[in-house]
């Protein structure tokens, strides 16, 4: 049914759906809302769940890897230092192959601290083993909860799936949204059943330790399933579409790309923003185009090498950096075409929206702009050079 | 021998004190028994992949997380409805409770799970060689906390984590030592004849940590009960309701079976001040037993 929601409910009520039976988290803005929804739908009955309200991120992290060791669907929603506060915790459930759902809110990373969108929290956790889809919309963010479970739970992944929508643009702006019901959902996911689980029927031992002789091919394990969750993840949306009448691709989704001689690669909701801008620039005549990449982990390599071969000048946003190196989606994107005979003449990085500066049409103009023959590495888009001088003072 | 739910073949250190603690603990708990287990030298002695010495279902998951990752095992069985009759035990050592990992025992005392927690108390880091933590006695030589010119060893007493866990309201917090292993288990049975959090720290000799013969772990713990230095106490509802009660010896009897105290033996003036703790104790607790009358 479509309802005009606020991001975080819709998020709530798709949770909701999905009949987790363990659910725990610790408040941090701009991820609250989708948490405080939860636990009064367990206040009320209408979710039945063990709600566990815990004294950090590191123990609500934990708490659902116990959950889910027990052989419960479990969830669990975070946003910024709260995501760096359960780091360990993060890597540990995927080692331990725990097919866990985690929203994050996207917030930027203290300090200085700063509670607005943007995407190093998740992107400095992409080495965990996680999946990360990137929502672009209100609907993809409801929607990929449904996937992520599906996901994540099936036999041949068990893996933990970080959902990653941005931070107020996404959690506290408001849609029209179309709420599945539960007859749709229960059809798309059936009830969870763990390959492995604490049993007093069947004692296992979970987490020991490896030594030299096994633990590299657990890590190579993890890497091959999730080379593997690129061909499932088309397939299960694939099916999605037939349950819930919604299309998506899941690793990438092309945007003009077609005959285009400019495109930006970009994640989240500021691809919306992109879309408008295509749509301008193409109504002046101007080739240009948009690669949406959903998919962050596993990396889409092959769909991004197949969109982009034939566009000749690429510009590449990060709403995240890697502090002393590359920004990291764009060191990802020119790798896709390192010894490629195909490949654009030009791929730019920029780096946009840090700690929540407005991502405007007119800053995705100016990078359009700016996607020449030279390319650009890392330029920082609607920098305030005044802010840098020693005669600023505040 | 399958008869104990821990079974031999671990690679723990002959004598260690700890093993024979967690033996005990998991017999008494029983098979119906979820076990999840800190980091630390038990969970690394006894599931070296591909072996493991636990006959009942058992988790490790981090250092510091073993009371939150239970408190996540207890309501996911609670959601299935298979809580009634499981026994869940979250574990650790000295360190991993009451420094790295207090702030989530902590929390899972004040949510009420039904969960025992055991702390292994060898009184430092050993699994790293020996460094000082929160529960290493004053004055012991660790590699941290070293004697030197301008020290004498550990500066500071052990954290009353009892105490710590008392006030917390739970309904029964106890100590123990492997030197009274019956009361190892008749403790561990109590506690989990009642419903919601307790806490049972259990005193564990370590020859390699203490520096003393490996046939002399029993022996040691008993000393250190009967010395007033580890007193057995319990505690229902936040209120001490029970001790075990001692002739106390003099803590020089049970600081010389140990190389950890070596250095204090020429230090009369610092064995003053720990037979002052031990005297403290049993001041406090009431530890000594009424003089024999006629």
């Amino acid at each position: 049914m479509k309802e005009f929601l606020e991001g975080s409910h819709a998020v709530a009520e798709v949770v909701k759906l999905c009949k987790p039976g363990v659910v725990s988290a610790y408040p941090i803005t701009p991820q609250t809302h989708i948490v405080e929804d939860l636990a009064q739908m367990v206040s009320d009955g209408t979710l039945k769940a063990e709600f566990v309200n815990v004294e950090s991120e590191h123990s609500a992290a934990s708490v659902v890897l116990g959950g889910e060791a027990a052989g419960v669907r479990s969830y669990t929603a975070t946003s910024s230092q709260g995501l760096l506060y359960m780091a360990e915790v993060v890597f540990n459930i995927a080692g331990l192959r725990l097919p866990v759902v985690m929203t994050c809110a996207n917030r930027a990373i203290s300090a200085p601290i700063n509670i607005w969108n943007d995407h190093q929290d998740s992107v400095s956790l992409r080495d965990t083993g996680w999946v990360q889809l990137f929502a672009e919309n209100i609907q993809e963010a409801a929607d990929f909860h449904l996937l992520a479970y599906r996901l994540g739970e099936d036999k041949s992944m068990m893996l933990p799936v970080m959902v990653c929508m941005d931070g107020f643009i996404l959690t506290h702006g408001i849609e029209t949204v179309d709420i599945p019901t539960q007859e749709q959902v229960d059809k798309f996911l059936p009830p969870y059943k763990a390959l492995y689980k604490l049993d007093v029927e069947n004692p296992i031992s979970i987490g020991p330790l490896v030594d030299p002789e096994y633990y590299l091919e657990t890590r190579y394990a993890l890497q091959k399933t999730l080379e593997e969750a690129l061909v499932l993840i088309p397939k299960l949306t694939a099916e999605f579409s037939k349950v819930f009448g919604r299309t998506y691709n899941g690793l990438v989704e092309g945007y003009r790309l077609e005959d285009a001689e400019r495109a930006i690669v970009a994640m989240g909701s500021v691809c919306g923003t992109v879309k408008d801008v295509v749509d301008e620039l193409r109504k002046k005549g101007k080739k240009v185009g948009l690669l949406k990449i959903t998919s962050y982990r596993p990396f889409p390599i092959a769909a991004i090498y197949d969109a982009l071969k034939n566009v000749p000048k690429v510009a590449v946003l990060d709403r995240a950096v890697s502090l002393g190196s590359f920004a990291p989606l764009a060191s990802e994107v020119r790798a896709v075409f390192t010894g490629k005979k195909k490949a654009p003449k030009v791929i730019s990085s920029f780096v946009v929206g840090l700690g929540g500066r407005d991502i405007t049409k007119h800053s995705i103009k100016e990078i359009y702009s700016l996607l020449t023959a030279k390319e650009l590495h890392g330029e920082y888009i609607d920098l305030k050079p005044e802010l840098l001088t020693p005669e600023f003072k505040g | 021998m399958k008869d104990h739910l821990f079974a031999a073949g671990h690679t723990a250190c002959s004598g260690c004190g700890q093993v024979m603690a967690a033996r005990l603990v998991i017999d008494a708990s029983g098979k119906n028994t979820v076990v999840v287990n800190n980091t630390g030298c038990l969970e690394v002695l006894s599931t070296k992949y591909p072996e493991s010495a636990w006959e009942i279902p058992w988790l490790h998951s981090l250092f510091e997380n073993a009371a939150a990752v239970a408190s996540g095992v207890e309501s996911g069985l609670k959601y299935l409805g298979k809580k009634e009759g499981t026994n869940i035990i979250a574990q650790g050592g000295d360190g991993s409770t009451a420094d790295i990992g207090l702030q989530a025992l902590s929390g899972m005392l004040e949510r009420g799970h039904d969960i025992l927690y055991v702390c292994y108390d060898n009184e430092a880091y050993m699994n790293t060689g020996v460094q000082r933590s929160g529960l290493t006695p004053f004055d012991t030589n660790t590699t941290t906390s070293p004697t030197g010119a301008l020290a004498v060893g550990n500066l500071r007493p052990k954290k009353p984590m009892p105490e710590i866990a008392a006030a917390h309201g739970i309904p029964y917090v106890a100590t123990a030592s492997v030197g009274f292993p019956q009361d190892i288990q008749k403790k561990v049975k109590k506690a989990f004849s009642v419903k919601g959090p307790k806490y049972i720290q259990i005193h564990v000799p370590c020859p390699l940590g203490w520096r003393y013969e490996p046939q002399l772990s029993i022996n040691i713990g008993k000393l250190a009960v009967e010395c007033g230095l580890y007193p057995l106490i319990e505690y229902e509802n936040g209120k001490l309701s029970g001790v075990k009660q001692i002739q106390p010896k003099p803590v020089e009897e049970y600081l010389k079976a140990q190389g950890r105290f070596k250095h204090l033996l020429s230090k009369p003036e610092e064995i003053k001040k720990i037979q002052e703790i031990a005297d403290s104790n049993i001041q406090k607790y009431g530890l000594k037993l009424p003089a024999a009358t006629g």
